[in-house]
């Protein structure tokens, strides 16, 4: 059964932005957190709670992919979609598309940073606030 | 700069408004932090001028290491200390090392002083000096707060800001970093307030590709499950570093009362494990740290009658349980907790504040000083008239309070009761009566901080007391902590970062280290901060022990004044011979 992400944890994150490390780490080979497809932050300053911006793995029909005009959005097995680089241009209709604000833009490469659900942040959550979640395959 | 061999440093000139910014390579052999630091420090010190002066520089730095591997969260600052008048140097947490790393800068030299009140934000490619009038005269919180709304990058952003304290130059003003977190000790927000900087505003987004994944990704991995799966770390989450309230008292190590006692009777009431049962509600942690100590405690106060409530959170940690705890005899969680809020907001060291209160209250029971003066009767255990007394300290409310401003070191050279004027080099005590290592430790430390060298922890680890193997180990461990906050490794983690750790740490990201060369870092960033502290007039000779330490009892047992002076000559022995001896 295919997986995806889910973050109902965040009432326990301690905001050591682990995750957001590890995803651009493993994704981008990157040390930046600007390149995380999993965006950690607090409403209203350190005093607010944590919360993550991150693919809801939407199901049957996905807005991002909607509005890609170059089809480089694919419908992932069980929510959300696959990113075919090559068929990118940057338009950045996705980004708009998402209303959740979960499609990040990557400026230096001129693409969407686009969660793949492959679970390395929930791999290196040190709090159990993101977990990968089995889900039956909508394709 | 990671991956390239030079030292990006960034200069700021708050006279002429004006930046720029250096390559340098001869500092990649002082690692970072604190190594660079010091350097950047020694050749922009003017020794002839007071440590006040617009002309003096406060730098920042992060390490070799800083936010890509766990624990590795600190920055540096290095100043002249207007507390002590020496050496300069104190570390935070929070943000900020995360954000300058990815702004693209190893250290930040602040020179000059604004005419009027100003702020500074930086980014990979902007740096700018804004207008901060309406901001003089806000709290920490309140600073950080506008800042925040007004300026873009939040989740990739440290705010640093002073409070009133500052601004009005008290001699142990502290620095918030990202509300939780502080450049605490020995007076760096009073630096920034002679320059007119009330606050920094630091965002991190630049693109940094890891050069060897592999390698780099293996090393963060077993370092990663070393802090987590392992039982190294798990104190500072759990109850956190409160916990020693409990086993500290229980042995009679727990400074009390101004030290007139080392046993707390309410101890019990202000431990770990009661302020998690009662006040705990919640735990942060820093960027790029699994381990999340940061405890937030919560009481409740009644702003009015009808029962209108306020929830009111702050940080809470050992030393600050002590100072403003134990110190002043408050015997419960909630009066604690309220002395916190109000050192956090007016931007004080909450160290130095228990301790300068904790000398004033005996100096007022002793009629060394009178109730016209002090305006509020303080006595051990009395939270309100604590609560007026720290304020009038930031406000410089009258003459007294002006000169309690300056350190309990000043005030008993004016008033007397240096006897129970409880300081080492200046520098108020930390929370450890524990034997001659809690006594010598923070007083050769270069920086005259228990954390220097951990002679508190050398007491209770040393089974038998051997004067020879205290001043070693003081020694070594002096010089090896000099190389960890290089890295800047959290101190809490030294158990996880090993020698063999550090090295496929650092090799991993494109060094190319050896034990030896470790060694060497050490001794060399040590040698450096020595240097600094000649030129700054400082004499390891010329140190007092306030007498109070040999009459009320360690957790060691009396200690003996003249042992501890035996002990400090052989620790300056040590110094002079390294000194002598050339780089290498």
């Amino acid at each position: 059964m295919p997986k995806v992400l889910k973050a109902e944890g965040m009432n326990k994150c301690i905001g050591c932005f682990t995750c957001m490390l590890a995803c651009a780490g493993v994704n981008h080979r990157n040390h930046s957190i600007s390149k995380s497809a999993i965006k950690v932050r607090t409403s209203g300053g350190l005093q607010g709670k944590f919360v993550s911006v991150v693919c809801l793995a939407c199901k049957d029909e996905r807005a991002c992919a909607e509005a890609c005009p170059s089809g480089a959005l694919e419908k992932r097995p069980g929510g959300g979609v696959i990113l075919k680089k090559e068929k990118c241009i940057g338009c950045r209709k996705c980004e708009s598309a998402c209303i959740v604000g979960a499609v990040h833009f990557d400026e230096d490469e001129n693409k969407p940073i686009i969660c793949k659900h492959c679970g390395v942040c929930a791999k290196f959550c040190p709090h159990e606030c993101l977990e990968m979640e089995e889900t039956a395959n909508d394709l | 700069m990671i991956y390239e061999k030079y030292i990006r440093v960034l200069y700021l000139d708050l006279t002429t408004k004006k930046i720029r910014i250096e390559h340098r390579k001869d500092l990649y052999s002082y690692l970072g932090g604190v190594g660079v630091a010091s350097k950047l420090l020694e050749e922009n010190l003017k020794p002839e001028l007071d440590p006040m002066d617009p002309q003096q520089p406060v730098i920042f730095a992060i390490g070799a290491a800083s936010t890509i591997f766990p624990v590795v969260t600190k920055t540096v600052a290095m100043f002249w200390s207007p507390l002590t008048g020496e050496l300069g140097e104190s570390y935070a947490g929070g943000r900020m090392a995360m954000t300058l790393f990815l702004a693209g800068y190893d250290a930040i030299v602040i020179t000059g002083s604004s005419s009027k009140p100003t702020y500074i934000t930086i980014s990979r490619n902007n740096v700018e000096f804004k207008d901060a009038r309406a901001f003089w005269g806000l709290s920490c919180d309140e600073v950080g707060r506008v800042v925040r709304e007004r300026e873009p990058g939040g989740g990739k952003r440290s705010i640093i800001r002073i409070g009133p304290a500052g601004e009005n130059l008290v001699s142990y003003a502290c620095v918030c970093v990202d509300t939780y977190r502080h450049f605490g000790r020995l007076g760096l927000g009073a630096v920034l307030g002679s320059k007119k900087l009330k606050a920094i505003s630091i965002v991190g987004d630049r693109d940094l590709p890891i050069k060897n994944f592999k390698d780099y990704f293996k090393v963060y991995q077993e370092i990663y499950n070393k802090v987590t799966d392992t039982s190294i770390m798990s104190k500072y989450h759990d109850a956190g570093t409160p916990v020693n309230i409990e086993p500290l008292n229980a042995a009679g190590g727990l400074p009390t009362k101004n030290l007139r006692q080392n046993v707390f009777e309410h101890g019990d009431k202000i431990s770990g494990e009661t302020f998690a049962h009662k006040n705990l509600v919640r735990k942060m942690a820093c960027t790029g740290c699994p381990v999340g100590c940061i405890h937030i405690g919560q009481f409740r106060r009644e702003f009015d009658k009808g029962h209108e409530y306020e929830a009111v959170s702050v940080s809470y940690d050992y030393e600050l349980l002590f100072a403003l705890g134990s110190f002043l005899g408050i015997k419960s969680s909630d009066e604690v907790l309220q002395l916190i809020e109000v050192v956090e907001k007016l931007g004080l060291d909450a160290m130095s504040t228990g301790v300068v209160l904790g000398w004033a209250t005996e100096a007022l029971a002793k009629n060394l000083i009178t109730l016209e003066q002090t305006l509020v009767p303080l006595a051990f255990g009395n939270t309100q008239a604590y609560i007026t007394a720290i304020e009038y300290i930031a406000y410089k409310k009258n003459e007294f309070y002006s000169i309690l401003a300056q350190g309990a070191e000043k005030a008993s050279e004016i008033y007397g009761g240096k006897e129970f004027a409880m300081t080492f080099g200046k520098n108020e005590m930390p929370g450890y009566h524990t034997g001659y290592g809690s006594v010598i430790g923070p007083t050769v430390g270069a920086r005259h901080s228990h954390l220097c060298n951990g002679g508190y922890s050398i007491d209770q680890s040393m089974k038998e007391f051997d004067k020879e193997k205290l001043v070693e180990k003081l020694f070594k461990e002096e010089k090896e902590r000099c190389m960890l906050n290089s890295l800047i490794i959290c101190l809490f983690a030294r158990k996880v970062y090993d020698r063999e750790t550090i090295l496929a740490a650092l090799n991993s990201i494109d060094y190319n280290l050896t034990n030896e060369d470790l060694d060497a870092i050490g001794e060399r960033i040590y040698k450096t901060k020595l240097r600094i502290k000649k030129m700054m007039g400082y004499d390891g000779k010329n140190v007092r022990f306030p007498k109070r330490l040999f009459e009320t009892p360690s957790m060691s047992g009396q200690l003996d004044e003249k042992v501890a002076y035996e002990l400090l000559d052989m620790y300056n022995k040590k110094v002079e011979e390294m000194m002598a001896k050339e780089d290498a």
